[in-house]
């Protein structure tokens, strides 16, 4: 599996450093920001990463139009304006914008259902970048599919620019449960269970073995307290991704830092009540219900 | 390379989690060491430590620094762990524990918070510049070796750990390195120009990735994600008094 450096060469962009890097967010929150003041807030509060992008979820719903990657000044600012990482987006199966965040120096790239897709049957080949991916995920076939592209890192997909967590809720649950309910088959079954996941042999077989990703899962779409925050982490997730939550809300800086202390206390009541407290109005937020099937991002990505 | 019991990434339930011993490994008579839990890639260290015969236990509140022999200040983001540490006063309890001979192994982010000085800390918006907890008479620069699209793997001669399983495998993850030891500090391992990726940052010369003072040991790269347990074997013998 991983890529075993030769003795004495150094080596980047392996999978060990691809995974590695995301190991090191875990148990943190990592923050959309559209511009250099969010990205000092976000560094501020304690977020592990910024994810650099033009408008939030929310604004793209709004707005409507066509979404793409952030303009390279933008990311630049931003990357000379903190010292955490930096990740930004690039459109489903957009490899030349992917080329470009590579060459701007982005830690980490986001191959996101949020931005409008450029390609409807291909995800990237991400095993040709040195710099790592992330990519959502509703299930676990579509999770490993992007693993098998090459993604080191996966976040369940929620439903962005939303402020309702109960996509985020089903789409984790859901991925936790197809990993246990692999564990629990015997392995002659395992063929059709590939099958079924649309997904490859070897690593449905891995997963079935050691019960769980072999890749750090964080959450992403919809979360906007606290209180969501810490439900997805005792839901499972290695960390926590915030999109239009926090900027959309009435008090940023202060809610920004009170979703990454109910992450690291993510099973203590006492503390999220704690740290629930006066943090002024939340994202309004739509119910996912409401949003028509074809406006809803989840389901682009296949 | 790997070794089966290592660090497996990805989430146990979230009821296996919490403050109890890790499960499993000969762990009765070993030393009881914490990983400090505040961020990062806590679960590795849990499972390393536990690999070399110590109690793993996970330390987030002052009060769970009582009653351990030794600390491991995990990968992750210094700044992150900074703030949660004040914010969640853990940091000056820590400190007055490391100025009395407290063992604290740190790994890249735990090198950072343990040096006595950061050459290039950042600084929030009220401009007061990120803190650690010291310690270590070293002056750590952040992020040194490049972004994340220069992190590498590469091996490395160390010191004081048993040289029959032949060089450390090294991997530095945006690690930092340290530009200046004072005289109590010894030099455990370095970089050459040769065995780094962003070669021009090195602007020639080698660099220092692990050193070790008393019984504080810090490591730019992350034993904990490659299956290497020598590193956590040192620390283990730091502990006891055997090294």
């Amino acid at each position: 599996m991983s890529t075993e450096a030769n003795a004495s060469a150094p080596t980047t962009g392996s999978n060990r450093v691809k995974r590695g890097m995301a190991e090191m967010l875990k148990g943190g929150v990592i923050m959309d920001v559209v511009n250099v003041e969010q990205a000092k807030i976000a560094e501020d509060a304690g977020a592990v990463a910024v994810m650099a992008l033009e408008r939030v979820p929310a604004d793209i719903r709004a707005q409507g139009g066509v979404s793409r990657m952030s303009d390279p000044d933008m990311i630049d600012s931003i990357i000379n304006a903190v010292s955490i990482p930096v990740m930004a987006k690039a459109r489903i199966g957009h490899f030349v914008e992917a080329q470009v965040l590579q060459s701007l120096g982005v830690d980490y790239i986001d191959e996101s259902e949020v931005l409008t897709p450029a390609d409807y049957e291909n995800h990237i080949d991400k095993w040709a970048f040195t710099v790592p991916f992330v990519c959502g995920a509703t299930n676990l076939g579509e999770a490993l599919r992007r693993i098998n592209e090459g993604a080191a890192m996966i976040r369940s997909k929620g439903e962005a620019g939303t402020g309702d967590v109960s996509n985020a809720t089903t789409h984790m649950r859901k991925i936790r449960a197809e990993i246990r309910r692999l564990s629990s088959l015997p392995e002659d079954e395992l063929y059709v269970a590939a099958k079924e996941l649309q997904a490859p042999y070897e690593l449905v077989k891995e997963i079935a073995e050691t019960g769980k990703l072999p890749v750090v899962l964080f959450t992403a779409g919809g979360i906007a307290t606290p209180a969501d925050a810490a439900m997805m982490m005792q839901l499972g997730a290695d960390g926590v991704f915030v999109g239009s939550g926090i900027f959309k809300s009435g008090n940023p800086a202060q809610r920004a830092a009170a979703v990454v202390k109910a992450t690291t206390f993510f099973d203590d009541p006492d503390m999220i009540a704690k740290v629930s407290r006066g943090l002024g109005e939340a994202m309004v937020g739509i119910n996912v219900d409401e949003i028509a099937a074809p406006h809803r991002l989840a389901e682009r990505g296949w | 390379m790997v070794t089966s019991a290592v660090p497996q990434p990805s989430s146990p339930p979230a009821a296996a989690l919490g403050s109890a011993p890790a499960s499993g490994g000969p762990a009765a008579g070993g030393p009881v060491v914490g990983v400090l839990a505040l961020q990062g890639d806590v679960r590795e260290h849990l499972a390393a430590l536990a690999h070399v015969g110590a109690r793993a236990v996970k330390v987030r509140r002052p009060e769970e620094l009582e009653g351990i022999d030794g600390l491991v200040i995990p990968g992750g983001e210094s700044t992150t762990i900074d703030k949660l540490a004040r914010a969640f006063g853990i940091a000056e309890p820590l400190r007055a524990k490391i100025a009395e001979g407290f063992p604290v192994y740190g790994s890249c982010a735990g090198m950072i918070l343990l040096a006595d000085e950061i050459a290039d800390p950042t600084k929030d918006l009220s401009g007061h510049a990120q803190e650690s907890f010291g310690g270590l008479d070293i002056t750590v620069r952040r992020n040194a070796f490049g972004r994340q699209r220069e992190s590498f793997e590469t091996d490395l001669d160390f010191k004081e750990v048993d040289q029959a399983g032949g060089p450390v495998h090294a991997v530095f993850i945006r690690g930092p390195w340290v530009e200046r030891v004072g005289p109590s500090v010894e030099v455990l391992a370095e970089v050459d120009p040769q065995h780094a990726s962003h070669t021009a940052t090195l602007e020639g010369k080698a660099r220092i990735v692990a050193v070790r003072s008393g019984r504080l040991l810090a490591t730019s790269f992350h034993p904990e994600v490659t299956g290497e347990t020598r590193i956590h074997e040192l620390f283990i013998r730091m502990i006891k008094g055997e090294a």
